[in-house]
C-alpha cells in the first residue's frame, strides 16, 4: 500500500494497483467536502482495515471504490482502468470484479437466502448446474445451511450480516470490500467470519474491511487505513 | 416456509428477480385489456366497412344504366327496346333490360312523391345492362352499339358513384388503421408510465443488481418480460371480450351483423388473433426503451 508518496517503479505489484485513488475529493451537493485530497492504492492480494469515527467517510470512500458514487474531483483506477474515462456499459465488468458487503446488508427481500447468494453468478448468467453445490456448502460455511429457503425479512441481524458475506464472496471477486461486516454478529462468529476473509486473502483476494472494533483489527495485525475529517493517514 | 432438511440445492430453481405484482398491476391489465378491446372492435368495424365498399362497388362494376330519349317517331318503350336489344347483342353484357313506366316512376318516387307525376309528364326510359363480372363490356362497345343501333341515348357506366365508393373503403380502412395505431400509442405510453413508476418502486432491487454486476440491458430486460407478459395476458382478455360481442352481433344480426352497412363474417373472428402479440410486442419495446433511457441517465 501506498500513502500520500508516489509508488515505487521497481514493484510490478504496486504498479498495478488494483485500487488507485490520486487527489480524491467527495462532496454531495454544495457541501463541504467529506473525503479531501484521499491518495491511496491497493496492491493485489493486499488486506487493510479501514477505520475512522462515525461520519469520517468510509462508507463513502468504499462507495466510490464499489463504483456507486463519482468522485467530485482526483483519479479513481480500478484495476488499472480510469472510472472517469470508462463508459456506463463498462461498468458492470468492474463491478463483477468486486464483492461488497454493505453495511446495512441490502438483501433482496423477495428472494431466498439461496437466491441471495446465488445472484452475482446469475448475474455473471452461469448455468445453476455448476455453481448450485457451491452457494449451498457457503451458505452451510456461514452457518447458514438451515435456513437457504428463508427470507431475509425472517433472518436475524447476524444472519442477515452472513448472508451478505456469502453473496459477496460466492463469485470470488478479485476485491472484496465489506462495510462493518462483524458488526451485528457473536464474537466467535465474527472470528469465523474474519477467518473466511483471511482464507479468501490467501488465495490472492484483496480485501479492505471497514470496521470500529479495534479488538478485531489489532487482532488481526493487518494494516490499517485511517479517515479523519475526511482525510486519510496510516494507521497502525 | 420449507424445513432446512427438505432443501435441496439440486431441486432448486432461480426465482424471479423483480418482487411478485403488487396491487397496481390489476389496474395496468384492466387499461391495456380496454385499449385492446377497443382496437379489436376498431378492426372489426374496418373490415366490415372495406367488405361492404367492396361489395358495393362489385355490384356497380357489374352493372351500368342506359338513359334512351325516343326519335324516329318511336314511342319511349319502342326506343327502349331496341336499345336493349343493340346492348344484349355486346359481348360482356349478361342482360339488358328496358325498364316499363311503373319501374321508371318507382325510381323517382323518393324525390317526387307516390302518384305526383301527371300522366301526361315525359319520363326518361331507362335500359339497366347487367355485366359479366368476370370480362365486363367496356363503357366504349356499349356506347358503339347504341351509335350502330342508331338509338339516341347516353350511357352512365356507375364510374362516377364508384370512384365514390372506394373512396369510402380507403377512408375506412385509414382510419381503422390510425385508430390502431393511436391504439398501440396510448398502450405504449401507459407502459412507459407504469415501467417509470416499476422503477421508482424497485429502486432498491435495481441499485443491487447494478451493484452485483448486472448490465443496464440486464435490468431493463427484467422489466420488458415483466410488462410484455402482462400486455400479452391484457391483450388476450381485450381480444376474447371483443371477439364475443362480435359473435353476439353476428348471432343475432345473421350474415349482415348488425347493419348491412357493416356485414360481418365468422372469418373476421381470426382479426383479434395478432392483438395479444402485438399488445406484448408494444408492451415490451417501450418497457425496455423507458428502462433504459432512465438507467442510462444514472450514475
Amino acid at each position: 500500500m501506498n500513502l500520500h508518496a508516489p509508488l515505487p517503479p521497481e514493484s510490478a505489484e504496486a504498479a498495478n494497483p488494483v485500487v488507485r485513488l490520486e487527489g480524491v475529493g467527495l462532496r454531495y451537493g454544495r457541501a463541504a467536502e467529506v473525503l479531501r485530497d484521499i491518495d491511496m492504492s491497493l496492491a493485489p492480494g493486499s488486506f487493510h482495515f479501514l477505520t475512522g469515527a462515525s461520519g469520517a467517510g468510509k462508507s463513502s470512500l468504499l462507495k466510490m471504490i464499489y463504483l456507486a458514487q463519482r468522485p467530485s474531483r482526483g483519479l479513481v483506477s480500478l484495476f488499472g482502468q480510469d472510472i472517469a474515462t470508462t463508459p456506463r456499459r463498462g461498468l458492470h465488468a468492474l463491478r463483477r470484479r468486486i464483492g461488497v458487503v454493505f453495511q446495512e446488508f441490502r438483501l433482496l427481500d423477495h428472494l431466498s437466502a439461496f437466491d441471495n447468494a446465488a445472484l452475482p453468478l446469475r448475474i455473471a448468467k452461469e448455468a445453476p448446474e455448476a455453481y448450485r453445490a457451491d452457494v449451498a456448502e457457503l451458505l452451510g460455511w456461514v452457518g447458514l445451511g438451515g435456513r437457504m429457503h428463508a427470507m431475509p425479512p425472517t433472518l436475524s441481524g447476524g444472519e442477515k450480516q452472513r448472508l451478505a458475506i456469502a453473496r459477496a464472496v460466492v463469485a470470488r471477486p478479485e476485491i472484496i470490500l465489506a462495510d462493518e461486516p462483524t458488526g451485528n454478529v457473536d464474537p466467535e462468529m465474527g472470528a469465523r467470519l474474519m477467518r473466511l476473509f483471511i482464507e479468501l486473502n490467501r488465495l490472492g483476494t484483496t480485501v479492505l474491511i471497514a470496521s470500529h472494533d479495534q479488538n478485531l483489527i489489532a487482532r488481526s495485525g493487518q494494516p490499517v487505513l485511517h479517515l479523519e475529517g475526511g482525510r486519510l493517514r496510516e494507521g497502525v | 416456509m420449507v424445513d432446512a432438511e427438505t432443501f435441496d440445492a439440486a431441486d432448486w430453481r432461480p426465482a424471479p428477480l423483480l418482487p411478485a405484482r403488487d396491487g397496481r398491476e390489476k389496474s395496468l391489465v384492466l387499461v391495456v385489456a380496454v385499449l385492446s378491446f377497443l382496437a379489436c372492435l376498431t378492426v372489426f368495424v374496418g373490415v366490415a366497412a372495406d367488405r361492404a365498399a367492396g361489395g358495393w362497388g362489385r355490384e356497380l362494376k357489374a352493372s351500368a344504366t342506359v338513359q334512351v330519349r325516343p326519335s324516329h317517331g318511336e314511342t319511349p318503350a319502342e326506343s327502349a327496346a331496341r336499345a336493349a336489344e343493340a346492348l344484349a347483342a355486346v359481348p360482356g353484357v349478361r342482360e339488358a333490360r328496358g325498364l316499363d313506366k311503373a319501374e321508371a316512376e318507382k325510381l323517382v318516387e323518393p324525390w317526387l312523391g307516390e302518384g305526383a307525376l301527371p300522366d301526361d309528364l315525359p319520363l326518361p326510359r331507362l335500359v339497366a345492362v347487367e355485366l359479366d363480372p368476370a370480362a365486363p363490356a367496356t363503357s366504349e362497345a356499349l356506347t358503339q352499339a347504341l351509335a350502330s343501333a342508331g338509338v339516341d341515348a347516353s350511357l352512365d357506366d356507375h364510374s362516377r358513384w364508384l370512384k365514390e365508393v372506394e373512396r369510402a373503403g380507403v377512408v375506412a380502412r385509414t382510419v381503422a388503421i390510425l385508430a390502431c395505431a393511436l391504439t398501440a400509442a396510448c398502450c405504449a405510453a401507459v407502459i412507459a408510465f407504469a415501467t417509470r413508476q416499476g422503477l421508482a418502486a424497485r429502486r432498491e432491487v435495481v441499485e443491487v443488481l447494478h451493484l452485483t454486476g448486472a448490465e443496464d440491458s440486464f435490468v431493463a430486460s427484467l422489466f420488458q418480460r415483466r410488462f410484455a407478459g402482462l400486455a400479452f395476458r391484457s391483450g388476450l382478455y381485450g381480444a376474447l371480450a371483443a371477439a364475443l360481442l362480435a359473435a353476439a352481433a353476428r348471432l343475432l344480426g345473421g350474415e349482415e351483423g348488425i347493419t348491412p352497412a357493416l356485414p360481418f363474417a365468422w372469418i373476421d373472428l381470426a382479426a383479434v388473433l395478432p392483438c395479444p402479440l402485438l399488445a406484448a410486442l408494444t408492451a415490451a419495446v417501450s418497457a425496455r426503451r423507458t428502462a433504459m433511457s432512465i438507467l442510462g441517465a444514472e450514475v
